[in-house]
């Protein structure tokens, strides 16, 4: 554990969580004119927020009020104090912008101290750091955080993977940070360039994250390199990775003396109880650049405080189901890409790479999955690959309540990126486009 | 028996697509491989193609460079005289040992000889042989394939 905060009792870490929210509220109140105006319109003074109990009572935030307020306009201190400035793809509409101040750094650098702490990493530990440097935060904030544990950090960022195989090995990395899929790509290209992925490797944890990873790609990446799976969860606007880790249990907490999670009904908007599933939404209460009370995460996740074995008070939450954003609505019925993930790995034999291409046929949505064959799942039989396709259109059946057509394609056909895997195809409005 | 007379084969994936044919036969030129016999099997959207070459090694490296999925099995092959019911004698020996042949192929060899390629259940495949053998029926070694 690298801070005794995170076994702290709860009374005693709801204490700290309730004098952060009253500071965290006073000053947005005060020097940001889109929490006052919002306030205002709730008849909600700052005083009238005593505990974390009254955080229900405050606003929701939204990415879409980042972006209305774009660049700048949230922030919560003059640009004079801030020194870092991060922001996110902006694939759809204007990027968001995060600004950090020396105090954000500095929480930051805690929060992935503890991270890294979750991987038993820490001085005399070399951590290859794959994840692209630049304005999103996962490059700068892993490397700041394998410094602070004192570990060597290899700022190798993304691309190039055979040469990042080949530091790997002669750096004698024992961490490794990067996308799940990168991860997995990574395990691939060693394969085929001959590497021992056991021997030649030192590597005893991975930090992944960035994107939601099945629980049979967290297994497929055990086995592949030996490790401990670290998932590290973090979004941009709250401060990059760093806002959950999970610990040698498996378990994910979050750091919420910094950040306070709650699982609302998406729908609603209501509060739900420890164990109900619903969207993760988070209230910063030590940033001071870009504070943010409530913000909606789209994550899809559920809460849980049973004691941890590995010591920890600190909330247990479940790994990201899938984002509201990416769930996919076909003929009527909600389809996550994990749901789809996961009936590939039950069946013996498949691989996590896949593709999802929703489509129209006449006034019906068409659902079809593309699993690629590699060596292992690849049966020398026409009649096996066929059993397998139907094997799998049965499964997505029973799980997803929809009919889905598999199709077997070759390796390498399926768009991988070296940051996040490409996972669907939605065609069903560039047609309706292309008709109108 | 199996270490004697067992025959690497490739099998290759390829989806049904226009060109995938091309490429795998161009990959194994450009690699200088020779392919000594060859069956393709096929459903509606993807097709098995299975080789005997002269250097299995190095066409399989070849073909997984390229990107193709690949996968080495053994089989063993047989030769017989090229008249009526030589398929049968060999098919029979196997039946009468209660061999399942999972898929067979065949090319007429020199002058008045064919040879026939076999694939069995790998945990049968000794049995086969042995079978065969005992039948006086002409077991090929890999030999005759490879360079």
């Amino acid at each position: 554990m690298w801070n005794s905060i995170e076994g702290a009792f709860r009374e005693e870490l709801e204490a700290l969580q309730s004098r952060r929210l009253r500071q965290t509220v006073e000053r947005v109140y005060h020097l940001v004119p889109f929490y006052r105006e919002k306030l205002d319109a709730l008849g909600i003074k700052p005083r009238d927020i005593r505990s974390v109990k009254d955080l229900s009572r405050l606003p929701f935030t939204l990415k879409q009020d980042l972006r209305d307020h774009y660049p700048f306009g949230l922030f919560a201190v003059p640009m004079e104090q801030v020194i870092r400035i991060h922001s996110s793809s902006g694939t759809t509409g204007k990027p968001t912008v995060v600004g950090y101040t020396e105090h954000d750094l500095k929480v930051w650098n805690e929060v992935m101290a503890r991270t890294m702490s979750m991987g038993n990493v820490g001085p005399g530990d070399v951590v290859h750091n794959a994840y692209g440097y630049g304005l999103f935060t996962g490059g700068l904030g892993f490397h700041y955080g394998g410094e602070a544990v004192g570990a060597s950090v290899v700022p190798s960022s993304g691309g190039f993977t055979k040469r990042q195989l080949l530091l790997m090995k002669d750096f004698g990395a024992t961490a490794l940070c990067c996308t799940p899929s990168f991860a997995l790509h990574l395990s691939e290209v060693a394969r085929e360039e001959g590497y021992d992925l056991h021997n030649d490797f030192k590597l005893k944890a991975g930090f992944f994250g960035a994107e939601p990873a099945s629980e049979g790609l967290r297994q497929a990446l055990r086995d592949a390199w030996n490790i401990q799976y670290v998932e590290a969860y973090g979004l941009s606007e709250i401060i990059g990775p760093g806002v959950a880790a999970t610990c040698p249990e498996g378990r994910l907490h979050v750091f919420e003396d910094h950040f306070i999670p709650e699982i609302i009904d998406p729908e609603t908007g209501e509060v739900l109880s420890d164990g109900e599933e619903g969207e993760l939404v988070i209230t910063t209460v030590t940033k001071q650049a870009l504070p943010l009370l409530r913000y909606r995460t789209k994550d899809i996740t559920r809460l849980y405080r049973e004691p941890c074995a590995c010591g920890r008070t600190l909330v247990g939450m479940d790994s990201i189901k899938g984002r509201s954003d990416d769930m996919l609505i076909v003929n009527g019925v909600n389809v996550f890409p994990s749901q789809v993930e996961h009936v590939l790995t039950k069946v013996e034999g498949t691989t996590p790479n896949y593709v999802i291409v929703v489509d129209k046929k006449g006034v019906l949505d068409k659902l079809e999955v593309w699993v690629e064959m590699d060596e292992s799942t690849f049966a020398d039989g026409i009649g096996a690959l066929e059993t397998l396709k139907r094997r799998l259109e049965t499964e997505m059946l029973n799980d997803l309540y929809i009919n889905v057509r598999v199709k077997l394609v070759e390796p390498r056909t399926l768009e991988r990126s070296m940051g996040k895997a490409k996972r669907i195809m939605d065609r069903r409005e560039s047609e309706s486009l292309e008709r109108s | 028996m199996r270490n004697k007379y067992a025959v690497k084969q490739l099998s290759v994936f390829l989806e049904n697509r226009k060109g995938r044919l091309l490429e795998v036969t161009e990959t194994l030129k450009n690699a200088g491989v020779n392919i000594r016999a060859l069956a393709m099997a096929e459903s509606a959207e993807f097709g098995i193609l299975r080789l005997v070459v002269n250097n299995p090694e190095k066409a399989k490296n070849a073909l997984s460079t390229g990107g193709f999925t690949v996968k080495e099995q053994d089989v063993f092959a047989v030769e017989v005289e090229d008249r009526p019911g030589s398929f049968f004698q060999v098919v029979k020996a196997l039946a009468h040992s209660d061999i399942n042949i999972d898929y067979t192929y065949a090319f007429v060899g020199n002058s008045n000889r064919a040879v026939l390629i076999f694939k069995v259940p790998d945990e049968m495949l000794n049995r086969a042989l042995e079978s065969l053998d005992r039948s006086g029926i002409g077991l090929v070694e890999p030999l005759f394939f490879y360079d």
